[in-house]
């Protein structure tokens, strides 16, 4: 019998200490095989953000670092211009990529630092206990917007694609969600992708990922993912961004 | 030795950092050390090294913290508000072991003060600044050259120590000129395969740089070994200057950078009217030339700190000095700077 | 002829698994596994056609699909 899928060498041995059901787990595993299938585990760099994936440089097999909350595109950038043989990505949260860190993402874009960033999107604030996060839904509670987010309050919730895609120069951006295996194999197109063009040298790499958080929003894991389908698709709606080289290839076959 | 060029202070610890192998430099413009950033600017590309103006300071110190994490030499430079927003970076590239430079070109403070020269951020240097248990190693110049002088120390402290290491000067030494050499060759930059990160080549371990120690008893084992470090940089890594001890002074003065090449000027009007007043110089404010100052301030009548600022180094002074000698004080706060004159009156007014 | 395992050191007892197999193979164990949690595990390994889509859904790198 031949091994057809199984546990990816990108990941480590180490048992991963994510809530059940949480996608954390699906979104390291996509990365984890994707470095084991271009063959770049040995020169790739990972940041760990804060938040509930701070444990991240135990879980990957390439080297790791754990970096201030909201600061993984800083450190990336001082990384791959210091290693710029190495494959950088970035694993960030809500609060690290769109409340504390949101200047280091959009400055990261804007440079198209030759990394991948990788965005759970998941609403709330998980590692802290649930609190508010930029990306909370109109009306949705949190241990911070105890009576649900008033957005004449405190804003509607932020699409960091859709923000990232107004900058000219970062080469790839797309939106995908975790929600279902049919889902998660188009995620893992968006996470391969993204990786390859950094080993292409082409440029930024972001990938946004709908998730769930079953112990915050209180919810089964099943039950979590129809919540998402239902009410965050239609706010942070999955689709391609920006192709700067894949609109490259097309101009190319069109002139030639 | 090379020829001597006549240049800015700002400008000389920028092409020293350069010329000991620095490629690579991140920052955000302040005054007073616009001219270390431009310089870099200019110089950077030309010899094929990395200059990237961040976002922010905060982005300039975790750019910092990823180029060393790699094992590459690097540097940022800022002034006082900008150094409170890199705090957080410093704790951090502390805990994670990163050698890295920090340049401080004090300004006036608190808030956003000035752009005249001060030494109020002495405590922030020297008693942590960030959070947690840590100390970042401290050199502060007098002169353009020891300034210059100290980029390459500072990035072989920083390496040999794995450790942030802050040189700071101020406003003053950052604009003025004075001809500075530079030496034909360096020391080559130490290696740390053993623990950097990049590509695994003929490792089987991935390396991982992490400062989260989720169980006390494992921050506790951590920090234990940070402090095991920092005694040995106490007892190999102290800087200081004697002047006018030879003379047996009864009156001993402490004061450092700027501050102290004006009471130099002090010392020796003082010396013509027949006051033989000693000075000792820290040039390195962490670790503290405690015992150096102890020593020197036995069976003084007075030993008095001199600071442009409102009393700092006066309290480590005051540590080393134990009791054994009255200590007083001379400061001046908001960027107003001393003249020899007064610093001379004020040693005067406080001769027992 | 395929197969589907879990390892049961990985496995949290979420269910996606369950939810994920189009022959509703995949089912919860009676025991505990040593973090507390109901292991999954294939209860008719005959019908499994190595879909792979159960190992697509695990959140814990989990599941082994042979063929």
């Amino acid at each position: 019998m031949k091994v057809l899928a199984t546990r990816p060498k990108g990941l480590t041995s180490v048992r991963q200490h994510y809530c059940p059901g949480c996608l954390h787990g699906v979104a390291h595993r996509l990365i984890g095989e994707s470095l084991e299938e271009l063959g770049i585990i040995e020169r790739t760099i990972g940041v760990a953000p804060v938040g509930c994936a701070v444990f991240a440089y135990n879980f990957f097999s390439c080297d790791m670092i754990q970096v201030p909350h909201g600061r993984a595109p800083a450190v990336a950038t001082g990384m791959i211009r210091a290693r710029p043989d190495c494959i950088v990505f970035t694993y960030q949260g809500d609060g690290d990529l769109a409340a504390i860190g949101t200047a280091e993402t959009i400055h990261a874009a804007n440079r198209n630092e030759n990394i991948s960033i990788f965005f759970i999107n998941n609403a709330v604030y998980g590692m802290t206990g649930g609190q508010m996060a930029p990306t909370t839904l109109p009306g949705m509670k949190a241990t911070t917007s105890p009576y649900g987010r008033d957005v004449k309050d405190t804003g509607y919730p932020m699409r960091m694609c859709e923000i990232l895609s107004e900058l000219e120069m970062p080469n790839y951006i797309e939106r995908v969600s975790l929600l279902s295996p049919k889902e998660i194999l188009k995620a893992k197109k968006a996470v391969k992708k993204a990786l390859q063009y950094n080993v292409e040298g082409k440029g930024l790499s972001f990938v946004e990922m709908i998730s769930t958080c079953p112990t915050n929003w209180g919810m089964e894991p099943l039950a979590a993912r129809e919540w998402a389908r239902e009410n965050m698709l239609p706010v942070f709606p999955p689709g391609l961004f920006k192709d700067r080289s894949a609109q490259g290839e097309k101009k190319k076959e069109a002139a030639s | 030795m090379g020829e001597k060029i006549l240049m800015k202070g700002n400008e000389a610890v920028a092409e020293a950092a350069i010329r000991a192998g620095c490629r690579h430099y991140f920052a955000y413009p302040i005054t007073p050390q616009s001219e270390l950033i431009e310089h870099m600017a200019k110089r950077m590309p030309q010899v094929g090294g990395t200059f990237l103006q961040a976002e922010s300071e905060v982005a300039a110190i975790n750019m910092v913290m990823g180029t060393g994490a790699c094992g590459k030499r690097v540097m940022t430079s800022s002034s006082s508000p900008g150094i409170s927003l890199k705090q957080e970076g410093i704790s951090y590239i502390a805990a994670l072991k990163i050698p890295a430079v920090i340049v401080n070109v004090q300004r006036g403070g608190p808030g956003l003060g000035n752009i005249a020269p001060q030494q109020a951020d002495y405590f922030q240097a020297v008693r942590g600044g960030g959070h947690g248990d840590y100390f970042t190693p401290t050199l502060s110049p007098e002169s353009v050259q020891e300034f210059a002088d100290m980029a390459p120390l500072a990035f072989e402290l920083a390496e040999n120590y794995r450790t942030p290491v802050m040189i700071l000067s101020d406003g003053m030494l950052g604009q003025m000129m004075e001809p500075v050499e530079f030496p034909d060759a360096y020391p080559a930059p130490r290696d740390c395969s053993d623990w950097c990160l990049g590509p695994q080549k003929g490792r089987d371990v991935n390396h991982i740089l992490n400062s989260l120690y989720i169980e006390p008893y494992d921050l506790k084992a951590r920090t234990e070994e940070l402090f095991r470090v920092y005694e040995q940089i106490r007892a190999k890594e102290v800087r200081f200057e004697l002047y006018n001890m030879g003379a047996d002074p009864r009156i001993l003065t402490v004061a450092t950078g700027t501050a102290a090449r004006i009471v130099k000027s002090a010392i020796d009007a003082l010396k013509e009217e027949g006051i033989e007043v000693g000075l000792v110089r820290p040039i390195t404010v962490w670790p503290f030339p405690s015992q150096a100052v102890a020593q020197a301030a036995m069976g003084k009548d007075v030993v008095i700190t001199i600071e442009l600022n409102m009393g700092q180094m006066l309290e480590d002074v005051r540590l080393a000095v134990c009791g054994t000698s009255p200590v007083e004080f001379y400061g001046v706060a908001g960027g107003v700077v001393f003249t020899p004159e007064e610093v001379a009156q004020a040693i005067r007014s406080r001769i027992p | 002829m395929a197969r589907m395992t879990v390892n049961d050191f990985y496995c949290k007892g979420c269910g996606l698994c369950i939810d994920a197999c189009p022959k509703k193979i995949i089912a919860f164990e009676e025991r505990f596994n040593d973090q507390g949690y109901h292991p999954a595990v294939c209860i008719d390994q005959e019908k499994c056609n190595a879909c792979t889509l159960c190992y697509v859904a695990c959140p814990d790198a989990a599941i082994t699909v042979e063929k």
